[in-house]
C-alpha cells in the first residue's frame, strides 16, 4: 500500500496508457467490422474468405504478432502502433463474425416490412439492422474489451509502456508488491470497462430489458460460458 | 537486403536447427510444456465440466470463478508465481493451468449442455442410465461445441508458453527474448514465425481430429453450414459467443 | 370386459409450490388397445403418460403395469420394457437411422449384428425404404423421422407403447397417413398403446377409448370415442369436443336405414359398336348416371349438358356411416349420392333429405332412451 501511494502517479500514468492501447483497437475494430460484415454477408465467396482469414489471424499468438508487424508496417519494435494494429486485428476477427451472425439473425420479415414502408437501404440498415444487432455486438465488444486489456500487458515484454511494465519491473527487482498492484489495477480496469459497456448497452437497447426479464431468471447460459472461453482465447500473450 | 531475407537465411541455417538450443530442441520443449499444462488442466476441467453439463449443478459457481479468472492478466500471473514459488518449471506450469482450466471447463460444459434436451429425454425414456446418457448421447453430440473450447485452450497454452522463456525457461519464446537482448531482429522474427506456424499447425491437426471424431450426422442434411465450422473456424469462436449474446 | 394392462390408483403429481398437475387419477387401461389421453395444454395428460415409465415420479398413489408396481423395477429397466415415441422424434443426430432403431436392443445386450437385422425388419414394418437405414436423422423428412421414432419404440418388441403427441409436429396430410399406418400396425401387433394428443379428431380416430383431461389434472370423462361425442359427461367435455361434435358423431353411426333407389343410367362402351345403352328406370330430375361396362360409376350427364361427363361426388359403400352417406349426397352434382356394392358396381342412389330424416329419427330414438 505504501508503495502504491508513493508511486500512484506512475501507476495512473501506466493505466492511462493501458486504457488507450486497449480502447483504440476496440473502436477501430468496430468501425471496420460493421461495414465489412455487411458487405461479406451478401457475397458468400467473400464471406468464406473473411471467415478463414480472420480465424487464421486469430490463431497467431499476440507476442509473435507484435514482432511480425514492425517490418510489415515499417515501424520500430517499441512503437505502440504495433500493439494497436495487432489488437485491432484480433478485434476485427472476433467482431466481424459476431456482426455477420447478428445481421443474419435479424428477422427478414422485419426488413421486408421496412422496405415496404419506404425505408431506403441506408436508413433501413441504421434504423432496423443495426439496433437489433446491438445485443450481439455488445456481447462481442465485452469479450474484446477484457481480452484487449489482458493482451496489452504482454506488449510490456517488448518495452511498450502500460501497466504490464509493473510485471517486468517487478520481476527484475524481485518485488511482489509491484506485481500484485499491476494485477489488481488490470482487474479493476477490466471491470470498469465491462461496467461501462453494460451501461451503454442498456441505454442503447431499452427494449431488451422488458423481454429479458424472463430470460434473466435463468442466470447462466452455456453461451456466457462460451463467451468466457473466448475471453481466454483472447488472453493469449 | 530486407529483414525478411535475413530471417529466411537465419531459418535456413542448419546450425540453428541442431544442438541443445536449436530449433528442434526448442520446439520439443514448447510442445512438452504445453502438453504438461494441458494434461493437468484437462484432468481438472473435463470431469468437472461433464458433471456441470450433465447435472446443471454448480453452473453459477463455475461461471463466477471463470468470470473472475478471465480478466486476470496472463503475464502478471506468471510473474507472480515465479516470484512467490521460485524458479523452475512448475510455478509457471501451475499459473498456466489456472488460466487453462476455465476455457476447457467452459467448452466441456457448453458442449454437454448444447445437446438437444429432447434427445436426452428420449434417451432416458428408452432406458439409458445416467452414465450411458452422458457418454453415448451427450458426449458424442456435444463434441462439436467441445472442440471449440479445446482448440481455444490449446492455442492459448501454445501462445502463453512463449512467454515462459522470459522467466527464463526454454521453448520457442527463447528466440524472442534472446533476440531482444542481442538486438538480433531476424532471430526474433524467425521465432515469431515459428510460434505462429506451430499454433496454426496444431490447430489444423485439431480441426482434422474434430472432423474425424464428430459424427457426420451432426453436419449433414438441412442443418448445413456446420461443415464449414469444422475447418478452422472454431479457433475463433465468435459464432458461439454471438449466439450466446442473442436474446 | 378386457383385461387391464396399466392401472392408475389415486395418482397425484404435485410440482413444488404449484397446483396439482395430475389430481387423484384412477383409471384402468385395457390390454391390446389404444387409449388416448386428450385435453388442453396444462391438463396433465403428458405428465400422466410420463409417470407410467417413471420419467415423472408421482407424489401420491401407485401405478401398476401388468399387475406390478412400476416402482418395484429399476427405472432404466422399466423404460426399456416400454416403447416411447415423442413429438420431436428425439432421434440421436450422431447415429444412423439403423443404429437409432437398434438402441434399445443394444442396451438390452443384443449383439450389434442381430440388433441391426431387427432394425432393418422394422424399417419395412413402418413403411420406410431400406436404403434410408444408412442415413442420419437430419437427412429425413419430419414424417420419416416420426416413422423411425415408431420403429425405434418397437425395436425391443415391448408390450406397451407410450406415444406423446407423436404426430402433432407434422403437416395434416402426413399426419393422416401416419394415423392410418398406426391403426394398420396395431391390427398386427396388438400392443397396449397410450397415446397423448391435444387434437380431439386424432383422439376419436385412433382411440379404442378416450380419456378427456381437464385443466388441473382432473379426468373429465373416460369412455369410447362414440360415447364422448354422443354424450359428453359435462360442460367442459362438451366444449372441448367442440361445436361440430354432432357432425363428427355421424362418423360412428351406421347408415343402415337409408333407402337405396334406382337411377337412370347410361352405359358407355357397353355394346359391340362402343355406343351407349340407356336404362331409364327411376327418376333423377333429368340427371343420368354414366357407368362403364362393369356398371362402375363414371360421372353424371346433366339435364342441359348433353353427353358431357360431369365428375361425380364421393361414393357410398355398404357399411358406411351416416357421415359418409350425407357426404356422398351433398358432394354429388345431381344431389343424389351414388351407392355402390362391395365390388364397386352401382347399386342405386340415396337422397340427402332421406339421410337427414334417418339422422333425425336416430336422434329421437336416443333422446327417448335417455
Amino acid at each position: 500500500m505504501d508503495w502504491f501511494l508513493a508511486n500512484s502517479g506512475m501507476v495512473f500514468e501506466r493505466a492511462g496508457q493501458h486504457l488507450v492501447l486497449a480502447l483504440v483497437p476496440m473502436v477501430l475494430g468496430l468501425l471496420i467490422s460493421i461495414p465489412l460484415a455487411q458487405v461479406s454477408r451478401r457475397h458468400p465467396a467473400l464471406r468464406s474468405v473473411v471467415t478463414t482469414l480472420t480465424s487464421l489471424l486469430y490463431t497467431i499468438p499476440s507476442l509473435a504478432l507484435f514482432i511480425i508487424l514492425p517490418p510489415l508496417l515499417g515501424t520500430r519494435i517499441l512503437d505502440p502502433l504495433n500493439v494497436i494494429v495487432a489488437l485491432t486485428i484480433y478485434a476485427v476477427a472476433l467482431l466481424v463474425r459476431a456482426a455477420m451472425d447478428a445481421f443474419d439473425s435479424v428477422d427478414d420479415d422485419l426488413r421486408q416490412a421496412a422496405v415496404a414502408m419506404g425505408y431506403k437501404p441506408a436508413a433501413r440498415f441504421l434504423s432496423i439492422d443495426l439496433p437489433l444487432s446491438l445485443p450481439v455486438l455488445f456481447a462481442g465488444l465485452r469479450v474484446v474489451s477484457v481480452s484487449n486489456i489482458s493482451l496489452v500487458s504482454v506488449a510490456a515484454l517488448l518495452g511498450v509502456g502500460n501497466l504490464g511494465i509493473l510485471f517486468t519491473d517487478g520481476l527484475q527487482r524481485t518485488f511482489v508488491t509491484e506485481v500484485v498492484v499491476g494485477i489488481v489495477a488490470i482487474l479493476l480496469l477490466a471491470l470498469l470497462m465491462d461496467a461501462v459497456l453494460v451501461l451503454l448497452e442498456r441505454l442503447l437497447t431499452p427494449w431488451t430489458r422488458a423481454s429479458a426479464a424472463a430470460s434473466r431468471a435463468e442466470p447462466v447460459t452455456g453461451a456466457e460460458f462460451i463467451a468466457d472461453a473466448q475471453v481466454h482465447a483472447g488472453a493469449r500473450p | 537486403m530486407s529483414i525478411f531475407t535475413e530471417t529466411f537465411e537465419w531459418l535456413a541455417d542448419p546450425s540453428h536447427w541442431a544442438g541443445s538450443s536449436g530449433i528442434a530442441t526448442r520446439l520439443l520443449e514448447h510442445l512438452q510444456y504445453s502438453g504438461l499444462v494441458l494434461v493437468i488442466a484437462a484432468a481438472i476441467a473435463v470431469p468437472v465440466g461433464l458433471y456441470i453439463g450433465h447435472t446443471g449443478r454448480g453452473r453459477v459457481a463455475a461461471v463466477a470463478v471463470a468470470g473472475a479468472l478471465r480478466a486476470l492478466p496472463t503475464l502478471g500471473l506468471l510473474v507472480l508465481f515465479a516470484l512467490i514459488a521460485g524458479s523452475g518449471l512448475m510455478p509457471p506450469v501451475w499459473a498456466l493451468v489456472i488460466l487453462t482450466v476455465p476455457p476447457l471447463l467452459a467448452g466441456t460444459y457448453a458442449g454437454i449442455s448444447s445437446v438437444d434436451e429432447t434427445v436426452v429425454d428420449a434417451a432416458r425414456a428408452m432406458g439409458m442410465k445416467e452414465l450411458q446418457i452422458l457418454f453415448r448421447v451427450e458426449l458424442p453430440n456435444g463434441l462439436q461445441v467441445m472442440f471449440g473450447g479445446i482448440r481455444t485452450a490449446v492455442l492459448q497454452v501454445i501462445a502463453t508458453v512463449s512467454v515462459v522463456a522470459y522467466l527464463p525457461l526454454g521453448g520457442l519464446g527463447r528466440y524472442l527474448f534472446d533476440g531482444l537482448v542481442l538486438q538480433d531482429f531476424p532471430r526474433m522474427l524467425a521465432g515469431s514465425l515459428l510460434i505462429a506456424g506451430l499454433a496454426i499447425a496444431v490447430d489444423l491437426v485439431l480441426a482434422t481430429a474434430q472432423r474425424l471424431l464428430v459424427s457426420p450426422g451432426l453436419s449433414t442434411g438441412p442443418k448445413g453450414g456446420r461443415k464449414a465450422a469444422t475447418t478452422l473456424t472454431a479457433a475463433a469462436p465468435a459464432t458461439a459467443a454471438v449466439q450466446g449474446g442473442s436474446p | 370386459m378386457a383385461e387391464a394392462m396399466i392401472e392408475f390408483q389415486s395418482v397425484t403429481k404435485q410440482y413444488q409450490g404449484g397446483q396439482a398437475a395430475v389430481d387423484d387419477l384412477s383409471m384402468s387401461i385395457d390390454k391390446g388397445s389404444i387409449t388416448v389421453f386428450v385435453g388442453p395444454s396444462g391438463c396433465g395428460k403428458t405428465t400422466s403418460l410420463r409417470m407410467i415409465n417413471r420419467m415423472v415420479e408421482p407424489t401420491k398413489g401407485t401405478i401398476t403395469v401388468d399387475g406390478k408396481d412400476v416402482t418395484s423395477v429399476p427405472a432404466a429397466e422399466l423404460r426399456r420394457s416400454m416403447g416411447y415415441v415423442m413429438q420431436s422424434s428425439g432421434l440421436m443426430p450422431h447415429r444412423s437411422v439403423l443404429d437409432n432403431i437398434a438402441t434399445v436392443p443394444r442396451l438390452n445386450g443384443v449383439s450389434k449384428a442381430d440388433a441391426r437385422k431387427r432394425a432393418e425388419e422394422l424399417l419395412d414394418v413402418v413403411g420406410l425404404a431400406s436404403g434410408l437405414g444408412k442415413r442420419y436423422p437430419s437427412q429425413l423428412s419430419g414424417g420419416q423421422q416420426q416413422r423411425v421414432g415408431v420403429a425405434r419404440a418397437l425395436a425391443a418388441d415391448p408390450p406397451v407403447l407410450l406415444m406423446d403427441e407423436p404426430f402433432s409436429a407434422v403437416d395434416p396430410v402426413v399426419r393422416d397417413e401416419l394415423q392410418r399406418e398406426l391403426l394398420r400396425l396395431q391390427r398386427d401387433l396388438a400392443k397396449t398403446i397410450v397415446f397423448v394428443t391435444h387434437d380431439i379428431d386424432e383422439a376419436t380416430v385412433l382411440g379404442d377409448k378416450v380419456a378427456v383431461f381437464a385443466v388441473g389434472g382432473k379426468l373429465a370423462q373416460y369412455a369410447t370415442p362414440e360415447e364422448i361425442l354422443r354424450a359428453p359427461a359435462n360442460e367442459f367435455v362438451a366444449s372441448f369436443v367442440g361445436r361440430d361434435r354432432g357432425f363428427r358423431h355421424l362418423g360412428f353411426s351406421a347408415a343402415d336405414g337409408v333407402t337405396i333407389r334406382p337411377v337412370p343410367t347410361v352405359t358407355r362402351g357397353g355394346n359391340a359398336d362402343g355406343g351407349t345403352d340407356v336404362d331409364a328406370r327411376g327418376n333423377a330430375g333429368g340427371w343420368r348416371l354414366v357407368v362403364d361396362a362393369e356398371s362402375r360409376p363414371l360421372g353424371w350427364e346433366g339435364p342441359g349438358s348433353g353427353s358431357d361427363l360431369i365428375p361425380g361426388g364421393s361414393l357410398f359403400r355398404p357399411g358406411d356411416t351416416l357421415r359418409r352417406a350425407l357426404d356422398s349426397a351433398l358432394s354429388s352434382p345431381s344431389g343424389l349420392g351414388v351407392a355402390v356394392d362391395g365390388d364397386g358396381r352401382v347399386a342405386g342412389v340415396i337422397e340427402a333429405a332421406e339421410v337427414l330424416a334417418v339422422i333425425e329419427s336416430a336422434r329421437r330414438v336416443r333422446q327417448d332412451a335417455l
